[in-house]
């Protein structure tokens, strides 16, 4: 696939990064040319320099036989105007834009073939805070992402000793947890001086303490799921109260106001050191919402306000070693679960399964989103995992028994790798373009050896390699016949 | 001082098209031939030459105004039009053989004007009709703000409108443009004015007065004004309906009325709704009415319905600062009336017609000292004053310190002046406080029962001080008392 990527900052970079390996073409169109000569020489791609807004940059760049085009320089308005520019002059097929100004979310009259042009937006920071929210809401969880429009999910979560599930094989799991609709995809198993490592599962896997255990299941059983994975016998369940964000940016701004919503909820309280933007933070959040003016890693500071006492610490600054050190102080100081937003892979290599809870890449969070439309075939949400390593996919099977090499088939008689785990199947959603069918019409399905696969299933994967990726997708491609 | 000279010149006008309005108690005399109607042409050709001769005299001094001029312009405004306004009272009461004195009338004409409706004249019942009509329709004019008027009619103020506006215009944040044009504004402002000021009428009409007596009570009414043509007041007409009415009136009235005029503009009501100052005033003219009701019912002084209509008609009558009454609260339990003039300091809104403090102020200040006391328990915490949705700025909050600094100096000082003449306290206090918050009726010896008259004219002069300071915010008369004002 032709790909052109127009800025080259922090979003391009890591959207390049995880496109290259995928075999795309890809062209990066930036003003800087130092920052274009340093992506070339990290990553196989095509740097052109100037404007994203002038047309014979654009040319040049191989616009007229692009398959896609990713507007995400800095500004709002230099991503419209491409994306526009792209549709009226080269007829690129697919155009994404960046754009951080809320009102243009779902205005067809603004983003259609007669306004900008632009097929969806992406906003690296909303994706963020949505990432962050779902992991506000199950506090055991590492990660939480959805499929099926919200239908399923799957979670990432830490085996604790002590908790139902764990110390049990997986064949096991049905007995303790009975009515759940869940199954484990994948455990990574913390070993001495090594990270961690990917354990194939079948019904005889022990869940071990200290593991991270994905596991699949419809959305409204993924409380319990955790439940049983993380809390020890017992325990009474203990509800995210106090929130201290560190860092009140763009993501930490979107984050309060989001949470600052279900009033009474939450106790909030955002630490951000400049003051003017202290001073915007707090006229624009409502007033339950404490701002402080301070340094994150200020200890007196966290003291003072009481960061022993805080359920969840969010360390979202745009500095990554401000984000790992007020992380490890709050986790020392008492804070009950720490959260950093660290942008650096190296890094965030580094703080893993350290104090540190949750170690999160503003890259991964947004990721899925682009990913799904770069993929063949009927991809409808590909989640990035595991730092890029791992994916999980949601894949839509067409067409019927003689065009598809999966529909009317059963799960034994596919040809998937044997790495391949089929997570849950979502059947009975509605086709693009209908209107959405009652709720609870749609139902999952954890399939088996005999479970027959319908056109219009919705199948999730996991895949613990990405280069697993091509062969589900070539597996679900529908064959000529079809059209 | 020839820096006054084209503030002059625009007073002069200003004193012309004043001339006009006596043209209502005219016509009113001649229709009802009340014998005095010649005293008005008197009174018009005294204003009208004055003003005429002001304004050739100095028709060369056509400056462009400044904001010092528009500081000037509104204090001498509010000075020499109550000497104008006062011919007419003073020429009819001669020829009714009921002579006033110099002092009496220019405190009743300060008292219309400045919709404070407290009076020295008594036996109001049997004065010609047209001297009520005129005394009523003075406060109809105060309400709004002259000067706010004649920037909505007078284009020839031109470019000084803004500055006339904000230094007549009652409430800390004057800056709030409503239209690109200041004109415009003000004539959104009287507009919503004329159309209370028409349904009121209206509604007493229907509700059982006669015509006269529901203009006049209109006028009195939707300027928060509280001058009745009626010794007993609102009282006369022992009607519950027409109490009601009234009530309905004074609360609307004592509203921000460029919060009605966005919402006609916008064609929504929900900004209104929205409003915090508009929910608070309501919020405390309501409560404290359903409260002094439960009161008077529970300390057995009338019956619940009964309690409820006298206590709610009364305490908003002087809470918003309009000043009519229907029983002497005097006799109630001490603590309503003190309650209910306490309340006449804050309970209106910025913008509306009424005076006293502000609910703006009230609402600032006490977020305020909310923020203080989250500062000993989060030292580092930033935490704006905010109202609504918008960031009240530091020099607002620095303002409203400083104007209740001169409100609370201003009321004890001139209470203090009032002791020195002997006056019992309790009067002493409650008419300094009924006049700076332009209420009307206090309490002791100027109760809703009596009135001012029985003070000396010494005593009478410091509260028509106190009514102007009330009516103009005190600062904008204070700065010209300062030398630096004049030092250029």
């Amino acid at each position: 696939m032709k790909i052109i990527i127009i800025g080259a900052g922090r979003v391009g970079e890591s959207v390049a990064d995880s496109l290259v390996s995928e075999h795309n073409d890809i062209t990066v169109i930036d003003t800087s040319a130092a920052r274009l000569r340093d992506l070339e020489s990290r990553f196989d791609l095509r740097g052109v320099v100037g404007s994203g807004i002038d047309p014979a940059v654009l040319a040049e760049a191989g616009a007229r036989d692009t398959d896609l085009l990713i507007a995400c320089a800095a500004e709002d308005e230099t991503n419209l105007v491409c994306c526009k520019l792209a549709q009226r002059l080269y007829g690129i097929p697919t155009r994404i834009a960046r754009v951080r100004t809320s009102g243009f979310a779902d205005q067809e009259l603004l983003l259609g073939p007669e306004g900008f042009a632009v097929d969806r937006i992406i906003c690296p920071e909303e994706s963020l805070t949505r990432y962050i929210v779902r992991l506000v809401e199950y506090p055991e969880a590492m990660q939480v992402r959805d499929f099926a429009g919200g239908r399923a999910c799957l979670v990432s979560v830490r085996a604790r000793a002590g908790a139902p599930m764990v110390s049990h094989s997986i064949g096991e799991l049905r007995q303790i947890l009975p009515g759940v609709d869940m199954r484990l995809v994948a455990i990574y198993r913390r070993f001495q001086e090594e990270p961690d490592r990917f354990i194939a599962c079948d019904g005889t896997t022990r869940v071990e303490p200290g593991d991270e255990v994905f596991v699949l299941a419809a959305s409204e059983h993924i409380a319990q799921v955790l439940a049983a994975l993380h809390r020890r016998d017992g325990q009474s369940e203990r509800p995210v109260r106090r929130i201290m964000i560190a860092g009140g940016g763009e993501v930490g701004l979107r984050l309060a106001r989001q949470l600052a919503r279900e009033k009474a909820r939450f106790h909030l309280k955002v630490i951000e050191e400049l003051p003017e933007r202290c001073v915007a933070l707090a006229s624009e959040l409502p007033s339950e919402v404490l701002v402080l003016q301070g340094d994150t890693t200020d200890e007196d500071l966290l003291a003072g306000e009481s960061v022993e006492e805080t359920d969840l610490f969010l360390a979202l600054t745009e500095d990554d070693e401000d984000n790992i050190m007020s992380c490890l102080l709050a986790k020392r100081m008492g804070a009950r679960r720490v959260l950093a937003l660290i942008n650096r892979r190296s890094y965030a290599d580094l703080m893993h399964g350290t104090q540190i809870d949750i170690a999160l890449s503003p890259a991964q969070a947004m990721l899925g989103e682009l990913l799904a439309h770069v993929r063949q075939g009927d991809v409808q949400a590909v989640h990035s995992l595991r730092r890029g390593v791992a994916e999980a996919l949601e894949i839509v099977a067409r067409g019927d028994r003689k065009s598809s090499r999966v529909v009317g088939r059963k799960v034994s008689e596919l040809s998937l790798p044997p790495e391949v785990h089929m997570g849950l199947i979502v059947r009975g959603l509605p086709l693009p373009g209908e209107q959405a069918p009652e709720a609870g019409e749609s139902q999952v399905i954890i399939p088996h050896s005999t479970t027959v696969i319908e056109s219009n299933d919705h199948v999730v994967f996991f895949l613990p390699h990405k280069r697993l990726v091509r062969d589900v997708e070539k597996l679900f491609r529908v064959g000529a016949l079809f059209f | 001082m020839l820096d006054l000279l084209p503030v002059l010149r625009v007073l002069g006008i200003l004193l012309m098209v004043f001339a006009l309005a006596m043209g209502l108690p005219l016509g009113v005399s001649w229709f009802q031939d009340d014998g005095v109607w010649r005293v008005y042409p008197l009174s018009m050709a005294v204003t009208l030459g004055l003003g005429l001769l002001l304004w050739l005299g100095l028709r060369r001094h056509n400056r462009e105004l400044l904001p010092r001029h528009g500081v000037m312009l509104v204090t001498l405004v509010w000075v020499l039009l109550p000497l104008c306004s006062m011919l007419p009272l003073m020429l009819a009461m001669h020829q009714v053989g009921r002579p006033i004195s110099f002092t009496h009338a220019y405190f009743e004409a300060v008292s219309g004007l400045t919709t404070t409706g407290s009076t020295v004249l008594s036996g109001l019942d049997s004065l010609p009709v047209s001297v009520n009509v005129w005394r009523t329709f003075l406060q109809w004019v105060g309400g709004m703000g002259i000067l706010i008027l004649a920037v909505a009619v007078l284009p020839l103020l031109g470019v000084g409108g803004s500055q006339l506006f904000r230094a007549e215009a009652a409430g800390p944040v004057k800056d709030t443009k409503l239209t690109p044009r200041m004109t415009e504004t003000a004539k959104g402002l009287w507009g919503v004015y004329a159309f209370f000021s028409v349904t009121c009428a209206l509604a007493y009409w229907w509700g059982g007065m006669r015509p006269l007596d529901a203009l006049m009570h209109m006028f009195t009414t939707v300027s928060l004004g509280g001058l009745s043509p009626y010794d007993a007041s609102f009282g006369q007409f022992q009607s519950p309906l027409l109490e009601a009415i009234a009530v309905l009136f004074m609360l609307a009235a004592s509203c921000n009325f460029a919060l009605y005029f966005v919402a006609v503009r916008k064609r929504s009501t929900a900004g209104l709704w929205r409003d915090p100052e508009l929910r608070a005033t309501l919020a405390v003219l309501i409560g404290g009415g359903l409260l002094v009701s439960v009161l008077l019912w529970v300390k057995g002084a009338y019956a619940p319905l009964q309690a409820l209509r006298y206590g709610m008609f009364n305490v908003v009558s002087i809470a918003t600062t309009t000043g009519y009454a229907t029983a002497d609260f005097l006799l109630w339990p001490v603590f309503v009336p003190v309650f209910m003039l306490l309340l006449s300091g804050v309970a209106t809104s910025a913008g509306s017609t009424g005076c006293g403090i502000k609910m703006v102020r009230v609402l600032i200040l006490l977020k305020q000292a909310r923020r203080e006391m989250t500062r000993l328990v989060h030292p580092r915490a930033v935490q704006p004053v905010r109202l609504g949705n918008a960031v009240v700025d530091h020099p607002v909050i620095f303002s409203v310190l400083a104007f209740m600094l001169v409100y609370g100096g201003t009321v004890i000082g001139l209470s203090m002046l009032l002791l020195l003449t002997d006056l019992d306290p309790v009067t002493a206090f409650t008419a300094v406080l009924a006049s700076v918050n332009c209420t009307g009726p206090g309490m002791g010896a100027v109760g809703p029962a009596s009135n001012f008259s029985v003070l000396t004219d010494f005593q009478i002069w410091v509260c028509t001080l106190a009514m102007l300071l009330g009516r103009l915010e005190f600062l904008s008369v204070m700065a010209l008392l300062a030398p630096s004002f004049w030092r250029r």
